[in-house]
């Protein structure tokens, strides 16, 4: 096989021209930005006390069954993480003595883990058919079994780990957390948050959640303030004396941002979330592919390329 | 009673007559439902050298703690001073008044000089030399520092005088002060054993008065100088609603359907998570089964612990305290073996290298061997 040097030339130039039409940012998707009636929670992990009454109030209120650690001796519902059968956790940080709360060293601090509803999910983006959609209105990434064909690209796609595959199960579903939707459809709020004690979980509006959490930033330690329990401007308040903040709010703009936001006392990735970027993985992946694939321009002249190289291969087989 | 017998007593009493005394310990007895005979019983009782005598002050109180103690029934109050203590001046239970019963006081801590239990209930005002608490033309103040310096020890029983109680909430305008801190700052070192609570049960105290009169030593206290006994424990810990706090199911509101199912009490203001009492496990003196505040369906609201009752609203949600988190909870970051590091992979291969070449050397030994026989 031969290939002339003019031949070459005109390739190159034309995958340069390709790559050249990537790097322009006209191209890259646009950042997903939060629906205004977006949903979800503040979860402030200084406030919360590690009772775990939102871990069995969301398994009582979506069916799930018990879940242990040790299969071999199943007697109490004790999940190391989030799965098939556990949509909410409370995870549990200790360093050294772990005397007081809320301290990096020698101290400890709570964390509660399930479905962040991210502003623009990697889980969507990833999967194939649709089955997991992100609704436009609250923002509730929810999930439908008639369409799932089992890929499971969600679980790898999820930065936090969340989607879970029913391995044990002959008809498998995924599974996670979906902000208790059948309860928001009847006027209740999520069962984690009604049934925190605290007002460590506070279910509102993420736009008035995110100005509850900038509130808090701005509070002295030690003075009293006054805490919203369940919901926002709700009924419900709780009193109590502020301990000191990483101030961050966690799920701002963390992964292209979160409808679940955190605050807490010790750093977050001590609390096991993952250190993410301002830019989402699906708008970083789908950057790539929605250029790639622009109005089919690039797969033609590729195609294009590889039928001339071909062609000018076996003219002489003729 | 002979007459010698009172000789040994009028001491005690200071210019009572023999006969108003046996008077006197029958009003006792009367009063407490004894039969008449029971007055000589009582003044038998009395001389008897064993027992450690006891001196009760009051100061900014409502007699509360009192009160329970008469309703205690194992030991009845009356056994108890008549039989375990000799309760030489009460400002209730003192038949005598006015100047009998302050002579039978100034006597007693004149004959039983570091000896006697120093009982005081209420706290005492300390603002403008303490004017806002007068006993027989003295200040509460000054008749604690008379009489703790020469007690044995002191037992502050109730919230007032163990951490200041309802006088000292804000905005305190008597200056109402614990017992202990008025004797730090007069420099008076004799122990004290606070018995919390409004009003503490009547066994906490009687509890430890026993344990002091059997043992003859004061029972194991905790930071806050509080008996281990009975204030080792958070109610959080022992309550019978604990369950339901598990379970993540709170009344909301009084007389709601959760409320009346018996559902935890955390969000009506239970201050049970962070108010170290024994209330759960003896409930409250002798009233019943399931009566103490929670069981009747109120929350608790801290009356033992310093800071709570009395100081932090009612209804409003108390902090948990825990000292440490059970390892029961997964962690954020699970264990993991760690993998071999380049210095311990070396060692292990030059250590396995040599022994091999060791077993080579000896094999080829053995071969020569073999080799030489033959």
């Amino acid at each position: 096989m031969e290939i002339k040097r003019r031949d070459f030339l005109k390739v190159a130039a034309a995958g340069g021209l390709l790559v050249a039409s990537n790097a322009h940012p006209a191209l890259a998707r646009d950042p997903k930005t939060r629906s205004k009636d977006a949903l979800g929670f503040l979860y402030d992990s200084t406030v919360c006390t590690g009772c775990k009454a939102c871990v069995s109030a969301c398994k009582q209120y979506n069916e799930m069954p018990q879940s242990s650690s040790s299969p071999q001796d199943p007697l109490w519902d004790n999940p190391l993480d989030t799965d098939s059968k556990t949509y909410n956790i409370i995870k549990l940080y200790k360093n050294g003595t772990g005397e007081i709360k809320d301290r990096e060293q020698d101290g400890h601090a709570y964390v509660k883990r399930q479905c962040m509803h991210c502003v623009d999910p990697a889980c969507v983006s990833a999967c194939p058919v649709s089955a997991l959609t992100k609704d436009p209105k609250n923002g509730v990434v929810s999930y439908n079994k008639s369409a799932c064909i089992g890929c499971r690209y969600c679980q790898l796609a999820c930065p936090y780990n969340i989607p879970k595959f029913e391995f044990e199960k002959t008809f498998p579903q995924i599974r996670k957390c979906q902000l208790c939707s059948h309860r928001l459809e009847k006027g209740e709020i999520p069962a984690c948050a009604e049934f925190c004690p605290t007002g460590a979980t506070v279910f509102g509006k993420v736009e008035d959640l995110l100005a509850e959490a900038r509130k808090r930033l701005q509070y002295k330690p030690g003075s009293k303030q006054v805490y919203p329990v369940e919901r926002l401007n709700g009924k419900a308040v709780a009193e109590r004396e502020v301990t000191p903040y990483i101030p961050q709010v966690y799920g701002e703009k963390e992964g292209g941002g979160t409808q679940i936001l955190y605050l807490a006392g010790v750093p977050f990735d001590k609390l096991g979330m993952p250190m993410l970027g301002e830019r989402s993985d699906a708008q970083r992946s789908e950057t790539i592919q929605h250029a790639i694939y622009k109005g089919m321009v690039a797969p033609i002249i590729f195609l294009g390329g590889l039928l001339y190289v071909v062609h000018k291969n076996t003219k002489d087989h003729k | 009673m002979k007459n010698k017998d009172f000789k040994v007593l009028s001491q005690h009493l200071g210019g009572v007559s023999r006969r108003d005394f046996l008077k006197y310990c029958s009003i006792v007895a009367a009063g407490m439902g004894l039969p008449l005979g029971a007055g000589a019983q009582i003044a038998e009782a009395v001389v008897n050298p064993k027992r450690p005598p006891v001196i009760w002050l009051s100061a900014q109180e409502c007699t509360g703690c009192t009160e329970s103690l008469l309703r205690a029934t194992h030991p009845t109050l009356e056994h108890l001073i008549l039989d375990l203590i000799s309760l030489d001046y009460h400002e209730t239970l003192s038949t005598p008044s006015g100047h009998q019963a302050e002579e039978a006081r100034a006597a007693s801590i004149k004959a039983n000089k570091g000896k006697f239990i120093l009982v005081v209930d209420g706290a005492i005002p300390v603002k403008d030399n303490g004017i806002y608490c007068m006993i027989a033309g003295r200040t509460a103040l000054d008749i604690l520092k008379d009489t703790a310096k020469d007690a044995a020890a002191i037992i502050a029983i109730g919230s007032c005088s163990s951490w200041g109680g309802v006088p000292s909430a804000d905005p305190n305008p008597t200056g109402a002060t614990p017992v202990h801190k008025v004797l730090a700052d007069a420099g008076i070192k004799t122990p004290v054993i606070n018995i919390p609570g409004c009003p503490p049960n009547p066994y906490n105290f009687l509890s430890t008065v026993l344990y002091y009169v059997t043992f003859k030593k004061l029972p194991e206290l905790d930071k806050l100088a509080r008996p281990m006994f009975a204030y080792g424990r958070l109610i959080h810990e022992n309550c019978e609603r604990r369950p339901h706090f598990d379970a993540g199911r709170f009344a909301t509101e009084f007389g709601d359907e959760n409320h009346r199912k018996g559902y935890c009490l955390y969000k009506l203001g239970c201050k049970g998570p962070e108010t170290h009492a024994n209330c759960p496990s003896i409930l409250f003196g002798d009233t019943g089964a399931g009566t103490w505040p929670v069981g009747t369906g109120h929350p608790c609201f801290g009356c033992t612990e310093k800071g709570i009752g009395f100081h932090k609203p009612l209804f409003s949600r108390a902090s948990l305290h825990m000292v440490t988190p059970p390892d029961t909870y997964p962690h954020t970051q699970e264990q993991q073996g760690k993998g071999a590091t380049i210095a311990g992979v070396v060692v292990a291969a030059a250590a396995a290298g040599a022994a091999f070449a060791a077993v080579n050397k000896v094999a080829g030994k053995l071969g020569e061997d073999e080799k030489g026989k033959k």
